[in-house]
């Protein structure tokens, strides 16, 4: 393999993770404050479909993208209605909203599916993209790849440097103790779901705009519960998710390795390999149940009524 | 004030039917709004779409002969969810079942024996088992979350199927369709009347509903798997092996999902395609909920859901209406059902949502 074609891989590596990191960080944050929301699916195909549509119509992609998170956002507010509000089984709930989101991405999306769209094109930043091997991957990317290491730092400055922070994981590590201390448990949690489902649906805008600028049915492929996946391999540390983002989108840009070394594997097989990859993490990190204990916030799923 | 809700003490056997009927009777409402908005006659809409495919035998033969692969994997599950296993993968169960049915039943083209149907069925039992077996085991053995697992395993059952249909077992004399070959008549479902279509999966389906109902409602074995479902812990104490019955349902949910992919492909399809199945495995947990995991309710959701497919077929032909309209519809009514059983499990009581803890301090006098 020639430096050429390393740099091409990891190109595309950042590029395939970007949609997977923006879900898997929006989860995570949710996460932390204790609530599991199975709906990234869901969010993320309404975010793609609304996108496309806005930006088709209007020509802005950036109004396709705002609306994209509003989207989402509007798909996590009927979450946090009854998952939050009515207190109803978290796991039912997000179940519902992916097999509702797909559904409504379907039915709202039927007349756009194949129409062309010029999406975000590569923006390279000078000098900083002549740099061998990296400056390919970190600095010749689309806009929305640059906003994506911008989220990344501020959320991690947010989860480990601020007052913030602290108070995701209060609410999440024990909701009662946090609600004794005057923080309201079930505003947190309400905002950080809508704040997942804003991140879900720009990973859709960004599916739909630029990763591959069209609309078809069911274009996600899964991300979603990969990302979801994620955030357990992560162990719920943000700097593990960005990793685990990137080592995805490696294994789902692995033809391009294949091919590079001149072997041929039927497409099909190839594109098994981020689900075989998501399973076999999985069982890594699951075969000790101490361990994700000890990483999990502990109130993970559990509804909270207030009041006690 | 806003209002607030508060568990009831006792849940009503009332409820527990009302609670899918209203989220039906709400999902049609949605959908009348939803036609009026995009400019059609709701009422008219409505009887394309749930009327008209099933005014004669030809169509209600149309409508069990969906209404099968749909119900085969509702009833598996059902006994999976019964035992809160969140098996979502009935649909790479299913298209697994297809694909190793089919495998064996393009090398059987020419053997002419009774024997052959029965081969090609239980294979493609045993492939939907086995493909549940492996989110048993990475549960059972590695402590991994069965839905991550089972969703994983939807798309490499669908990538599976596409490789193979694509490549070892396509048709040599299709025109490289992706597509494989006819399978012979002795692997093919027999048809139950000379002028439709409908096929003997229908019986399958019937003994299927019995074995679950037997299974669940008046077994041991049903019993344990009611326990577990409701409370592990209690079960663990009875001396119920959790293991075990984990694997039991994934491997009846497996079968079952199997059996539907089987009896497509022997049944209406006749030989592998890549579109074995629009989402049925999907629109199965939909139809479990709905049906309340009880297999009676099962079938009269399973039979909806089934119209709901036809219809929209329908309504995409005569009123270009997208045909993923039964999958919106599919999908409120599984939030709708979630909806109304907060009925069920709670009271509305005026008051406000995000009122702080400590002001409740007060009104829960120790007893």
């Amino acid at each position: 393999m020639d430096l050429d074609l390393i740099s091409n891989i990891l190109y595309a590596m950042v590029r395939c993770g970007t949609p997977l990191l923006l879900v898997a960080l929006g989860e995570l944050v949710c996460e932390k404050t204790g609530v599991l929301n199975l709906g990234q699916e869901g969010m993320m195909l309404f975010g793609a479909v609304i996108g496309f549509i806005v930006a088709f119509s209007t020509g802005s992609l950036w109004l396709g993208v705002l609306l994209a998170c509003l989207a989402g956002i509007l798909l996590a507010a009927l979450f946090a209605l009854v998952a939050l509000g009515c207190q109803a089984n978290q796991v039912a709930t997000g179940l519902a909203l992916t097999i509702f989101g797909i559904g409504l991405s379907a039915f709202v999306g039927s007349a756009w599916v194949g129409k062309p769209l010029t999406g975000f094109e590569p923006l390279a930043i000078p000098l900083l993209s002549d740099i061998p091997l990296i400056g390919h991957m970190l600095f010749n990317q689309d806009v929305l790849v640059y906003l994506s290491f911008a989220l990344f730092a501020l959320i991690t400055w947010a989860l480990l440097k601020s007052r913030l922070g602290l108070i995701l994981q209060a609410v999440g590590e024990n909701p009662n103790a946090a609600s004794a201390m005057g923080l309201p448990v079930m505003r947190v949690r309400t905002l950080a779901v809508l704040f997942g489902g804003a991140m879900a649906g720009m990973a859709g805008a960004y599916l739909s705009l630029a990763y591959t600028p069209m609309w078809a049915q069911n274009m996600s492929a899964g991300r979603g519960w990969i990302a979801l996946a994620l955030v357990v391999f992560a162990s719920w540390r943000v700097l593990r998710v960005l990793l685990g983002a990137y080592l995805f989108g490696l294994a789902s840009i692995l033809h391009l390795v294949a091919q590079g070394i001149g072997i041929s594997i039927p497409a099909n097989l190839l594109a098994m390999l981020p689900y075989v990859a998501t399973i076999v993490v999985l069982v890594l990190l699951s075969r000790d149940a101490v361990r994700t204990r000890l990483y999990a916030p502990v109130s993970l799923g559990q509804p909270w009524r207030g009041g006690h | 004030m806003l209002l607030t809700l508060e568990p009831r003490l006792q849940q009503s056997r009332r409820h527990l039917l009302l609670s899918p009927l209203l989220a039906a009777l709400l999902t049609l409402l949605c959908g009348a709004l939803l036609f009026a908005a995009l400019g059609h006659d709701p009422l008219a809409t409505f009887h394309t779409l749930l009327i008209e495919p099933v005014q004669d035998f030809y169509g209600v033969s149309e409508l069990l002969i969906k209404a099968i692969p749909i119900l085969l994997c509702a009833l598996g599950l059902a006994v999976a969810y019964q035992a809160r296993i969140w098996n979502i993968g009935a649909e790479g169960q299913l298209l697994i079942g297809a694909l190793a049915g089919s495998a064996l039943a393009i090398n059987l083209l020419d053997w002419d024996s009774v024997l052959a149907l029965p081969a090609v069925i239980l294979t493609g039992v045993l492939a939907g088992a086995l493909w549940a077996a492996l989110a048993a085991w990475l549960r059972t053995h590695f402590n991994a979350n069965e839905i991550l697992t089972t969703i994983m395993l939807n798309y490499i059952a669908l990538n599976l199927l596409l490789y193979f249909v694509h490549g070892p077992l396509k048709d040599p004399e299709g025109f490289s369709f992706p597509q494989s070959a006819m399978f012979a008549d002795a692997s093919r479902l027999p048809t139950l009347f000379d002028d439709v279509r409908l096929h003997a999966g229908f019986y399958l389906v019937l003994l299927a509903a019995v074995a679950v109902w037997v299974l669940l409602s008046r077994s041991f074995l049903g019993f344990q798997v009611r326990v577990l479902g409701l409370d592990s812990r209690a079960a663990g104490l009875m001396g119920f092996r959790e293991k075990r019955l984990v694997w039991l349902a994934l491997l009846i949910s497996g079968g079952l999902a199997g059996l539907a992919g089987v009896s497509e492909v022997t049944g209406p399809i006749g030989q592998l395609v890549p579109q074995v199945s629009p989402g049925y495995g999907y629109a199965a947990i939909t139809v479990a909920f709905l049906g309340r995991l009880n297999p009676l309710g099962i079938i009269v959701a399973g039979l909806l859901m089934a119209l709901l497919y036809l219809g929209g077929e329908n309504a995409q032909m005569t009123l270009n209406l997208p045909q993923s309209l039964t999958e919106l519809f599919q999908g409120m009514m599984l939030f709708f059902l979630l909806a109304c059983d907060l009925l069920i499990l709670y009271r509305v009581r005026l008051g406000s949502w995000f009122r702080p803890a400590t002001r409740k301090h007060t009104e829960h006098a120790p007893a």
